[in-house]
């Protein structure tokens, strides 16, 4: 992989730090007058989704991360992996927990995600902002409630529990923010 | 949404404030009947300092850094107080308040003392405030401390005394930085990344640094015996805007701290550079003790409109030039 001088740091750019994929989110150079230059960095750890920050001295490199993002479908899963597919080669990738983390709540068959790969495997599956997922079990709906704004446990298809206005029912089909976890209309 | 890119950055009142900036400059220095001069941009020689990266022509010449040297050369010729609005080159030193291509206000007064030199600073911005609705600088805006004071509060160390196993003990805990630095880095990294976050807003003036950062100012003792850089900074909001020297005077000097420059350099691992004769001989012929400063105009004028980047006053940033 290419080595980066501070020179080439730029938001964006994916680099190795003590043994970790990170992508440099803010980099920030700090120099007296007459002074040794340096550079501010954060960085977002790829693996864990940590922000890291480090100074470096200006014209120090570092070493490149081999990190793409590609968009795949995911398939199914096995209970240890997740699977997904590209749809214009038809490659399979197979992603563990630790890539596919929070998302696998939100992963419905057939839906897009962008994956990211290290190394050309995935290191991280991040889900639509928006999914729209099933009403598979809730307590039955009380009609003509839906303006006193009360809530209730709705679990949905994949698994994941969302609260929900009272007036929805099992089988409707919602739609959810997957960033906050929150139920935002039906779809 | 950005502009598109054959558009200036500076609003349209930022480039007349600009102007504005100027003539009133001119108006003080003519008052003060201070002489302005234009010395060349395009020089055989350039700054030493080993942390300046001088753009270097395929020509052999180089894009000054700042209008120092040949500005000493009138100095020594008899000029009398001189200045100079010019501009100033440092390659790699892009961000909110760095630009490649800058502009620098510098002038010298020959038997001016650091202090009478700052007054003149102080009376300067004053004047230049009165016109911004953004700031209202006056003498009690002004806070006035040693580099040692001021970065022994914030430390906690004596940076002319303290050992360099502490600083780089202090810095590494405080930023996270993992290497190995000189003296005088640490001290950067520690006034850069600790101690100017934590500095009084408004305008504060340091003076009297540690030795190894005279650069081409006189050293001197302090009221406690340790040796300390006749330099003054001038930070606005934490934010360093302009740099003044009791000048050096003395060429043999000056020559040995050119050739310790080219040391630090080959460990550095840049490039060495040819010592700058002609200011070595003008100061063998004689140049007055004199004070002289360079304030980065860029940066002033975005504290002036109470702008946060260089960018907003700056008309084609270094990305659109």
């Amino acid at each position: 992989m290419a080595k980066y001088s501070t020179n080439d740091f730029r938001s964006g750019l994916k680099v190795m730090l003590e043994g970790e994929p990170c992508a440099i989110t803010e980099n920030e150079l700090v120099k007296p007058g007459k002074g040794q230059a340096f550079n501010r960095v954060k960085l977002r750890n790829l693996r864990t989704g940590r922000t890291w920050e480090r100074t470096f001295k200006s014209g120090e490199s570092i070493e490149g991360a081999d990190v793409m993002e590609v968009d795949l479908q995911y398939l199914y899963t096995d209970g240890e992996f997740w699977h997904f597919m590209d749809l214009n080669t038809f490659d399979q990738q197979e992603a563990d927990e630790a890539a596919v983390g929070e998302s696998a709540k939100w992963l419905k068959e057939e839906d897009m995600c962008t994956v990211t790969l290290w190394n050309g495997s995935p290191l991280a599956v991040a889900v639509a902002n928006f999914v729209s997922l099933e009403i598979t079990e809730t307590d039955p709906g009380l009609k003509g409630d839906t303006a006193n704004g009360g809530s209730k446990p709705a679990y949905l298809s994949t698994g994941a529990m969302v609260r929900v206005p009272l007036f929805l029912s099992i089988g409707e089909v919602i739609k959810i923010d997957t960033r906050t976890g929150e139920y935002v209309s039906r779809a | 949404m950005l502009a598109p890119l054959w558009q200036p950055t500076a609003s349209i009142d930022a480039i007349q404030a600009r102007a504005a900036m100027y003539a009133q400059v001119r108006a003080f220095f003519f008052q003060g009947q201070v002489l302005e001069v234009e010395t060349p941009l395009l020089c055989s020689t350039t700054a030493m300092d080993p942390y300046l990266d001088s753009f270097s022509l395929s020509c052999g010449r180089f894009l000054q850094t700042s209008p120092e040297f040949p500005m000493k050369r009138l100095l020594a010729s008899g000029s009398g107080p001189i200045y100079q609005i010019s501009k100033a080159f440092r390659q790699n030193e892009e961000s909110s308040r760095h630009n490649p291509e800058f502009t620098l206000l510098e002038w010298y007064q020959p038997g001016y003392s650091l202090l009478q030199l700052q007054e003149e600073l102080l009376a300067l911005l004053f004047l230049l405030a009165a016109e911004s609705t953004a700031v209202s600088w006056g003498s009690d805006s002004v806070t006035c401390r040693t580099y040692a004071e001021m970065f022994q509060s914030i430390v906690g160390l004596c940076p002319h005394t303290c050992t360099d196993d502490a600083l780089a003990k202090v810095a590494k805990q405080a930023t996270g930085f993992d290497g190995e630095l000189a003296r005088d880095s640490w001290l950067d990294l520690l006034m850069s990344h600790v101690v100017e976050p934590k500095m009084p807003s408004g305008l504060l003036v340091l003076t009297d640094f540690p030795v190894g950062q005279a650069a081409l100012a006189e050293i001197a003792s302090d009221e406690r015996g340790h040796d300390v850089a006749k330099r003054l900074e001038l930070y606005i909001d934490g934010v360093e805007v302009a740099n003044g020297y009791q000048e050096l005077t003395d060429g043999a000097e000056q020559k040995r701290r050119f050739q310790a420059d080219n040391d630090q350099r080959l460990v550095n691992g840049v490039a060495q550079l040819p010592i700058p004769e002609h200011l070595v001989s003008a100061l063998h012929a004689g140049m007055p003790a004199t004070s002289g400063i360079a304030v980065g105009l860029d940066r002033l004028l975005m504290k002036l409109m109470g702008k946060q980047q260089l960018s907003d006053v700056i008309c084609f940033p270094w990305g659109r030039a």
